[in-house]
């Protein structure tokens, strides 16, 4: 059984820095101009890449902040060099000074002390952050206490292909879907991230109540509650593309099987996506999205900032940056990228609802009351253990 | 000159340090020991999970496969072509197509091989729905097929170039012409005299990239992520997993594994040295039994056939990479996109040019430096005998046969200590690691080869070593010192994994870029860099064909075949 217990090892003390105290936000201001930041992100995606150069744009001429983006293939990547550079006393001015991550980076990265904060909270446009109707203040089901900064919404959706289908409300449909249309549907090979999330919204939309997955999973519950997961993946696989012995190694590399052809049906953890794609050239016309009867699951990408960043203050002007209602409207723009914000709306004044009320979704992305309930991330145990069984039963198999 | 010397020691330390130390990082974490972690061995754990895992026979199948037989096409089709083509105008015409594509990098090339091949690929829709009926793509498994078939063409279409040049540098050094000319009025057939006269003594000079091939098709990552299956993937592209997940015991898991794939390589290479000697033992046996060859036309039309379809593959992945860089919506079954737009091109401007730029800076600077100490060592070879014993070279060959993820994430732990961790220079120390052994690899035999009587009578003449060294014997090699250069530069521009870990993801070079977007699958952008990377290395193979054939145009003995 993988745990993350291993890095509460290195949860050594960690040396008091010399970093500025985040609610002076005055002084964290005056001490970031000049920084750089290195922004570790996922760098797969050219809208992700080119919002990330606005967004440097913007603090280098409002904040005199130069943002670097490190582009990675795996934000483990950066956690490992995170860890690297405490084993090896590198506490002062790492490589890294602010990464985007989620779920089980965060909390082996909050779990091992390898953190800087709390800083999220203090941040000025905190005030407009939808802590009552959006899960930023948990990240699959771990409190954030203020370790890392919400900067957009996701929700699982399914992209299908309005000149094959019709949206199909449940698990269970798409079940019926795929064997009445064999080698049309597949999913990212867990333990991609959306691979796994796919599980999870299997098991979510079959279990009657799907509360159980808020506790660490056990010895006891696991078996008994993953058992319709097995059934229902034994039932698929065969009717997946390429008959299940294939998977594609990635979430975005289900695009292009869509824009080819090779498949009609396809899960997507960004509601806007898909309209995106279809401005970029990379998806039919005819692609539209839809939920689940009973809802999908979403949660929240996060900034955090490691413990030994040089550049802390830097760090804490863009996440700030990020939550700017300016920041959010474009992000929310499918046209540019397409990442729901974070933000309440209500707490907004006229101008800077404006911003939001002038986007127009596009014509595959579903308005917030057509995306419908939000299903809470099930605690990391469950993924862990579910993405090790599947690679036994499904990743490896003749 | 006074330092010449210590070059050879100063050369293996710079190898030596960090692969050394990454091997006893890797060693440590595979028996359990990894400090920083709070974890203390000795214990075998790592393997106990290792042997649990039910995909290692798979994988462990998969990795040797792919490892013999990539190496066992591409190096019977470089030899049947060469056998029974060199000299010929359809050989030259191949050499000039051939040679410039082992400069595209691994990843464009199986980028492009994928866009050809796949079911929605660019055959498919050029023949689609005219001649298959197909409307949509049929659900065939050729990508990423559980046998690695798809995985051992890509591999073959990217080392015949490689193996191909590699012989045409040894063959600047063998005595062809008059061998073949001996052999045919003997009435040998032409492939069939070639080799029974001069393929044993090629094969002597190619033997270590011959290596260098089955070592790399066993541990390739990149393309095996691209082209190879997935349900389990071969070994190496699990270390890589295992390496990538946040928790730390699967690193330990990762370095046993890494062990494992170490012994295999090792393995595999002694087989393949058994495999020599057989080969050699039936070949004397042959060569006595005096037979002429008669299927000799089928062997020769064969080989060329096979020659151009890989060179074809590469090609045309390029051109459909081509396409892609300027496409506008493109599906299935068109066989061309709805429109064509620069778009793409001028959204990643900015950061191609910036990578360009980098990737430049980094392989100059890497492979100038590997040309010195190359020379330095081989120059000292010759004054003081200070050759590099056997154990010597294979400590020079590490880097090659090592899978990188079993010692990077140690050579990155070393760099941390000694506070050199981020920036241009670490990189450069890493990449110089890599880029060593292939410079050293494809200059070492024909340097040695050399004939030592034209030192002789320029010393007679009255020059010093020194002369002999810069006015006689490297104009004369100035061919294989060229075709050295080009291979470092490519080596340099295709690095990854070093570029990535000991950069700290602050040196963006089009390698990382392209990889960064490749995991995205948006086609475009990664065309665009694919075709960026190749271009990067495609002009220092070209100056290394054109430059020794403008510079001897008037000496046509310094020009072979």
């Amino acid at each position: 059984m993988r745990s993350f217990a291993l890095l509460a090892a290195l949860a050594l003390p960690t040396a008091t820095l010399a970093q500025t105290d985040p609610t002076d936000w005055d002084a964290v201001t005056a001490a970031a101009r000049g920084q750089t930041v290195y922004w570790n992100a996922w760098g797969g995606s050219t809208q992700t890449n080119d919002f990330i150069a606005w967004i440097a744009d913007k603090v280098a001429e409002e904040n005199g902040v130069t943002l670097e983006h490190v582009k990675l293939t795996d934000t483990a990547d950066a956690v490992t060099r995170v860890v690297a550079e405490k084993q090896a006393g590198t506490d002062t001015d790492g490589a890294i000074d602010m990464i985007w991550i989620n779920g089980p980076n965060f909390a082996a990265m909050k779990e091992a002390g390898l953190l800087f904060g709390p800083f999220a909270e203090a941040l000025p446009n905190w005030q407009y952050v939808d802590t009552a109707g959006k899960t930023v203040q948990t990240d699959f089901t771990i409190p954030t206490v203020g370790y890392e900064s919400p900067w957009a919404m996701a929700q699982v959706v399914f992209d299908y292909d309005s000149a094959d289908l019709e949206p199909l409300g449940s698990m269970q449909a798409i079940l019926e879907w795929s064997t009445a249309n064999p080698g049309r549907f597949t999913y990212p090979q867990p333990p991609d991230f959306l691979g796994t999330t796919f599980l999870k919204q299997v098991l979510v939309d079959l279990l009657d109540d799907p509360s159980v997955l808020q506790e660490p999973a056990t010895d006891e519950t696991y078996a008994e509650v993953t058992a319709p997961l097995w059934d229902y993946l034994d039932a698929l696989s065969p009717t997946l593309w390429r008959e299940g012995r294939a998977y594609p190694a990635t979430g975005t590399a289900m695009f292009p099987l869509i824009a080819d052809g090779e498949i009609d049906l396809s899960i997507s953890f960004s509601p806007g996506a898909a309209t995106a794609a279809i401005a970029n050239d990379e998806l039919p016309d005819t692609v539209r999205t839809f939920v689940l009867d009973k809802g999908t699951i979403g949660n929240a990408s996060f900034v955090a900032i490691p413990y030994n960043s040089g550049s802390v203050e830097g760090a804490m002007v863009i996440a700030n940056a990020l939550l700017s209602p300016e920041a959010q409207a474009r992000a929310q723009d499918p046209n540019l990228l397409g990442y729901s914000t974070v933000l309440a709306l209500d707490t907004l004044d006229a101008d800077q609802r404006a911003l939001f009320d002038a986007l127009d979704l596009g014509i595959a992305t579903l308005s917030p009351e057509e995306l419908g309930t939000v299903q809470d991330e099930p605690h990391p145990s469950w993924m862990t253990r579910i993405a090790a069984d599947w690679d036994t039963r499904y990743g490896v198999a003749q | 000159m006074r330092l010449l010397p210590i070059v050879p020691a100063l050369t293996l330390l710079v190898m030596l340090g960090p692969v050394v130390a990454g091997l006893w990082g890797t060693v440590r974490a595979a028996f359990g020991h990894l400090p920083g972690a709070g974890l203390t061995g000795p214990n075998l754990d790592a393997f106990r999970a290792l042997g649990d895992w039910p995909g290692l026979p798979r994988a462990v199948m998969l990795s040797v496969t792919t490892g013999f037989g990539t190496t066992l096409i591409a190096l019977a089709l470089v030899v049947l072509l060469v056998a029974g083509w060199s000299g010929t105008r359809a050989f030259a015409a191949l050499e000039r197509l051939l040679s410039p594509l082992l400069s595209v990098p691994h990843a464009a090339a199986a980028f492009g091989l994928a866009f050809l091949i796949a079911p929605s690929g660019w055959i498919a829709r050029l023949i689609s729905p005219g001649l298959t009926g197909w409307d949509q793509p049929p659900d065939w498994l050729i990508v990423n097929d559980p046998l690695g078939l798809a995985l051992m063409a890509g591999l073959v279409a990217k080392e015949v170039p490689f193996l191909l040049l590699m012989t045409l540098a040894a063959l600047a050094q063998a005595d062809t012409r008059r061998a073949g000319a001996v052999a045919a009025a003997l009435g040998y057939g032409r492939t069939t005299g070639w080799l029974k006269t001069v393929f044993p003594r090629v094969y002597a000079q190619i033997r270590l990239p011959v290596y260098v091939v089955l070592a790399y098709g066993m541990s390739v990552v990149d393309v095996a992520l691209i082209l190879g299956p997935g349900t389990p993937p071969p070994l190496s592209v699990q270390i890589v997993r295992w390496m990538g997940e946040p928790d730390f015991s699967a690193r330990l898991l990762a370095s046993a594994a890494a062990l494992l794939q170490l012994g295999l390589v090792v393995g595999a290479l002694v087989a393949w040295r058994l495999g020599e000697i057989a080969v050699a033992h039936l070949g004397l046996r042959w060569i006595a039994s005096g037979h002429r060859g008669v299927r000799d036309a089928a062997v020769r039309g064969a080989a060329l056939a096979g020659a151009g379809v890989a060179a074809l593959s590469i090609l045309l992945g390029l051109a459909v990479l081509a396409v892609w860089s300027v496409a506008g919506f493109w599906g299935f079954p068109d066989a061309l996109p709805e429109g064509f737009t620069l778009r793409t091109w001028m959204r990643q401007g900015d950061d191609v040019l910036a990578a360009v730029g980098e990737t430049a800076l980094i392989a100059g600077v890497v492979t100038a430096a590997a040309l010195v100490l190359t020379i330095g060592c081989l120059e000292a070879e010759v004054r003081h005998g200070r050759r590099l014993t056997q154990r010597g070279l294979w400590l020079l060959y590490l880097p090659l046969l090592v899978p990188q993820t079993a010692f990077l994430p140690g050579l990155q732990g070393l760099l941390l200590g000694v506070g050199a961790d981020v920036g241009r220079a670490p990189v450069m120390l890493a990449h110089l690691v890599f880029v060593l052994p292939y410079v050293f690899l494809s200059l070492a035999d024909p340097f040695r080869a050399w004939d030592a009587r034209n030192g002789a009578v320029a010393a007679a003449l009255g020059a010093g070593p020194d002369g002999v060294l810069w006015r006689v014997r490297l104009p004369m090699l100035l061919r294989p010192v060229l075709t050295a250069a080009a291979v470092g530069l490519s080596v340099s521009v295709g690095q990854y994994l070093a570029t990535l870990l000991i950069g700290g993801g602050h040196v963006a070079t089009l390698t990382t870029e392209a990889v960064a977007l490749s995991s995205g699958g948006d086609r475009k952008a990664i065309a665009v860099f694919g075709l960026m990377q190749t271009g990067a290395a495609l002009i220092p193979f070209a100056l290394a064909l054109m430059i020794p054939a403008l510079v001897w145009r008037n000496r046509r003995g310094l020009q072979h075949g």
